[in-house]
């Protein structure tokens, strides 16, 4: 029957009328679309600069830094900034109690930052996001064992059981980043698993599974790019999560030790002058907050961007 | 009767599952389907009707092997299988090749990250390692000019097509590995109406082409009288009746089939509508009537219907399984 007429239909399918009246410049990639949504979201646009200003300042350290961060200037101790009485232009933001120029240590510090953002997403995501589809594949007791063991993590305040870590590991800014990746990945476990989850009965996926495709292929190829949008914006918010936790074990005596010009740690060697020298504690103070402010926002527009309940289409 | 051109063939084929009833209830067996028993030849249709929850999903799973039956046996293009033999990955993947599926929603089952190229050469990337890149993206475009897309659709991804586009999209993943069996599970139910003939004309016609096996599922009795050769109609996982498409539509013999035809709008004004409504709902596959499951809705239902269920008999034209037969 009809094979004349399919002939034809099939050399001009359906919605090929509309495809003409829709040039393809109206149906934007999937980035472009992203970047629009994310682009409509003010606090997020403001976050991204402060972001990529961030990681410039802390690849570019040694170009900025107009001293070294660890050289006491014996002659300049516990200066104010340039604009108040007794200070100088030598010293834009003053120096602290041993004559290091706080500037200088500041921007040396955003490295610090960066690096332990970068390195406590890397370990908790890698990790969280591996066991995550381990357990969301598996299910039956491998998943029961993992989401138990992920709830006993995150009964324990993170930052607690991040000292007791610290405790056993030895401090160190390494050992702190370690065990803050450890305490931020149930996380990641509970989020990849719950996407995986729901990712699982669509029929793509059973197709995939029609067609042959292996375990290992059907989790990351199929299924992992699907789960991505919740676990992008999960490492955005937990990269600020991360340099708060090291800048309070840093703070603690637990995380990155002296000279090393790390935010938390200079907090914690100004303790004692925040009454004679308030530049000593504020500015590492500001340094943290604007920073982890500029990545919340910035973590904001992700979701608002890539979460698809919140689009209108 | 059976010849070489026959690619399905079920055999008293059942699928049961195990459904926890609590942590005190014990276990209870759901019978999604249980011994259907049905052939198919190459180059011909058969349709698969019923209401929601009779079993016909269910059996396009077992036929395309993503679970294996409880009981029976089903021989497919040659191949035996049955629960009790699991395959070798070699059988396994000869069997792949020769039996694919189309499901009913193309905006599911499409992964949304991957480009149409990438979704029409998956199939082949997976089961045949030794085929060239250039050759699977030449595969994938002759395939896509089959299903009547365009060549540049290639690079497009899902989200930019629409739902008739996507599922010509489904259909040519489905024949990449050129198998001689589709299942085609509600294949245009999801589609707007003008769409649905547009898809089943290009199915029509590929099945023309390829001399492709279809076991159409649907349960719009309007696109199962264009589309099929054989009908078999389902109920609560037991097949009620089945044979050729013109036997079951013009004497249908069971008086849920008739129920079922009833219920299909005819577009003439002047045709009487003797519209037969059925009382109640399909009742739980948990817990199934006794005999014949269909008589806590039937009229013509008597005591021996309740105490014991038919087996399928032939009735002349094509068999049916009921106790009292409907005689025009």
């Amino acid at each position: 029957m009809a094979s004349t007429d399919a002939t034809t239909d099939s050399s001009l399918p359906e919605g090929s009328k509309r495809d003409s009246m829709l040039p393809d410049r109206l149906r934007p990639s999937p980035f472009k679309e992203f970047w629009g949504y994310f682009c409509e979201n003010r606090g997020a646009i403001v976050g991204l600069f402060v972001f990529v200003a961030f990681i410039l300042i802390a690849l570019f350290a040694d170009v900025l830094a107009p001293h070294s961060a660890t050289e006491q200037y014996r002659d300049a101790l516990l200066q104010p900034p340039a604009w108040q009485d007794g200070g100088s232009t030598r010293f834009l933001l003053g120096t602290d109690a041993v004559g290091r120029d706080m500037l200088s240590r500041l921007i040396y510090g955003a490295r610090y930052s960066f690096f332990i953002g970068v390195i406590v997403v890397v370990i908790s995501a890698g990790t969280g996001v591996l066991i995550g589809l381990l357990a969301g594949f598996a299910r039956g007791w491998v998943d029961t064992l993992i989401m138990r063991l992920m709830d006993v993590l995150l009964a324990f305040p993170s930052l607690l059981l991040a000292l007791v870590m610290v405790a056993i590991l030895g401090p160190s800014l390494i050992n702190a980043m370690i065990a803050i990746g450890i305490v931020l990945q149930p996380h990641y476990v509970r989020l990849t698993r719950a996407a995986v989850m729901q990712e699982l009965p669509k029929d793509y996926v059973t197709s995939a599974r029609v067609v042959g495709a292996s375990r290992l292929r059907l989790m990351f190829v199929t299924v992992l790019p699907n789960c991505l949008a919740p676990i992008i914006v999960q490492a955005a918010l937990s990269f600020s999560t991360a340099i708060l936790d090291a800048a309070a074990l840093g703070f603690l005596g637990l995380g990155a030790q002296p000279p090393t010009p790390e935010w938390g740690t200079m907090l914690a060697d100004a303790r004692e002058f925040v009454l004679r020298a308030w530049w000593v504690v504020t500015f590492p103070g500001l340094a943290i907050l604007i920073n982890v402010l500029a990545i919340n926002l910035m973590g904001d527009g992700l979701r608002d961007a890539l979460d698809p309940k919140l689009k209108r289409s | 009767m059976l010849n070489n051109n026959t690619l399905i063939e079920a055999t008293d084929l059942s699928r049961h599952y195990e459904v926890s009833n609590g942590l005190f209830g014990g276990k209870s067996t759901v019978k999604a389907l249980s011994s259907a028993s049905f052939h198919l030849q190459a180059g011909s249709t058969l349709a698969v009707v019923g209401e929601s929850g009779c079993g016909k999903s269910t059996l396009a799973r077992v036929v395309t092997m993503i679970e294996p039956p409880t009981a029976g046996q089903l021989i497919l293009d040659g191949h035996r299988i049955s629960g009790d033999i699991s395959l070798t990955d070699e059988q396994r993947a000869e069997l792949r090749a020769s039996v694919q599926i189309v499901f009913q929603d193309p905006f599911g089952s499409l992964n949304p990250r991957q480009s149409i190229g990438r979704i029409l050469e998956e199939p082949v990337l997976i089961n045949r390692p030794s085929v060239s890149p250039t050759q699977r993206e030449q595969q994938a475009r002759e395939m896509l000019a089959m299903v009547g897309l365009r060549p540049e659709h290639y690079d497009r991804y899902p989200h930019m097509f629409s739902g008739g586009q996507r599922q010509r999209i489904a259909v040519a993943r489905a024949l990449m590995l050129e198998p001689r069996i589709l299942v085609l599970d509600e294949p245009v139910s999801a589609l707007d109406l003008s769409i649905q003939s547009q898809i089943l004309n290009l199915l029509v016609e590929l099945q023309e082409r390829l001399n492709l096996a279809y076991l159409f599922i649907s349960h719009d009795l309007s696109v199962v009288r264009h589309m099929a050769d054989e009908v078999m109609v389902m109920y609560l996982g037991r097949v009620v009746e089945s044979g050729s498409a013109a036997a079951v539509f013009d004497s249908p013999k069971h008086p849920y089939t008739q129920a079922l035809l009833s219920a299909t709008p005819v577009a003439d004004p002047t045709r009487e509508q003797t519209r037969i409504r059925l009382q109640g709902e399909l009742p739980s596959p948990l817990n199934p009537p006794a005999g014949c499951a269909f008589n806590p809705r039937c009229w013509r239902a008597q005591d021996r219907c309740r105490v014991t269920a038919p087996e399928l008999s032939d009735e002349g034209t094509h068999i049916v399984a009921c106790y009292f037969p409907l005689h025009d």
